[in-house]
């Protein structure tokens, strides 16, 4: 990864154990203005979808809901835990006050911007 | 790898189980980066009425996910379109780790499953298909007279 955007190990220092969970595989794109993340978890609906700045550290975590049968006994099980995380570390560079984050057919879409003073800026050269 | 049945006795399940049950005598994390099976991943099971089969497949239009049931085998296939950048742009890909292209997925339908009865729904970038197992096939109550 780049300076911006690190992936951290962990969220908390507080030692006590975590839930396990799933890392979702994620696409990062930076352009001038800002970077975008894309991270794909399937079965999370918005209202179970937990995105936290503290800091410098983002930590995205998200709980799925699916619909199964209260009967139902697994046959087959490649997704065997039920949750996410993942948790980078933003450089100052980021304004994240300036986020913004989409949620759609289990793709997250987040988008935060440059703080004014990290962006490129064209210097006109004059001829005098 | 890509073939599962869903036959609770089946060789796989049982592997997966074992597998599982290892992870867990071993308290081995089970975080696992992405989804190493492919795309896209697939959860099954079966209820007395039903089998019930779970696609994790995120960010495709549902119009164009091709769900297909032929001779006891469903098929799952579709495409997904890169959300990366083309080379002359002016952005940089700093990672690049989910699927994108064409998928497609095979699953043997137990013999009990009734090809005509099959549910398919699209939510929260996870394909669910149900499928119903024939009238005679379900466990019926029978009354003692």
């Amino acid at each position: 990864m780049n300076a911006n955007i690190q992936e951290s190990a962990t969220a908390r220092r507080s030692g006590q154990p975590e839930p396990a969970a799933l890392v979702p595989p994620v696409d990062v794109i930076e352009d001038a203005s800002g970077i975008t993340l894309y991270a794909d978890v399937p079965g999370v609906p918005k209202d179970r979808l937990n995105l936290r700045v503290d800091g410098d550290t983002l930590i995205i975590e998200g709980e799925m809901a699916l619909e199964i049968p209260r009967d139902m006994e697994a046959t087959h099980v490649e997704v065997s835990v039920p949750r996410y995380r993942r948790v980078f570390t933003l450089s100052r560079d980021l304004d994240t006050e300036n986020m913004s984050a989409e949620l759609r057919h289990g793709v997250l879409k987040l988008r935060i911007s440059k703080a004014e003073a990290a962006r490129p800026r064209r210097i006109e050269v004059r001829a005098e | 790898m890509n073939e599962l049945s869903l036959f609770p006795r089946d060789l796989l399940a049982e592997m997966d189980r074992l597998q599982r049950r290892l992870m867990q005598a071993f308290d081995l994390s089970p975080s696992i980066r992405g989804f190493a099976r492919g795309y896209p991943a697939l959860n099954a099971g079966g209820t007395p009425e039903s089998a019930e089969i779970y696609a994790f497949a995120p960010g495709l239009d549902p119009a164009t996910i091709e769900v297909q049931v032929e001779r006891g085998v469903l098929s799952i296939s579709g495409e997904r379109k890169s959300e990366l950048p083309e080379a002359d742009d002016k952005s940089t890909v700093h990672v690049n780790e989910r699927f994108a292209g064409r998928f497609h997925r095979v699953v043997t339908l137990a013999d009990d499953l009734d090809p005509n009865a099959v549910h398919a729904r699209y939510r929260d970038g996870v394909l669910h298909v149900s499928i119903k197992r024939k009238a005679a096939a379900r466990p019926r109550r029978i009354a003692v007279e």
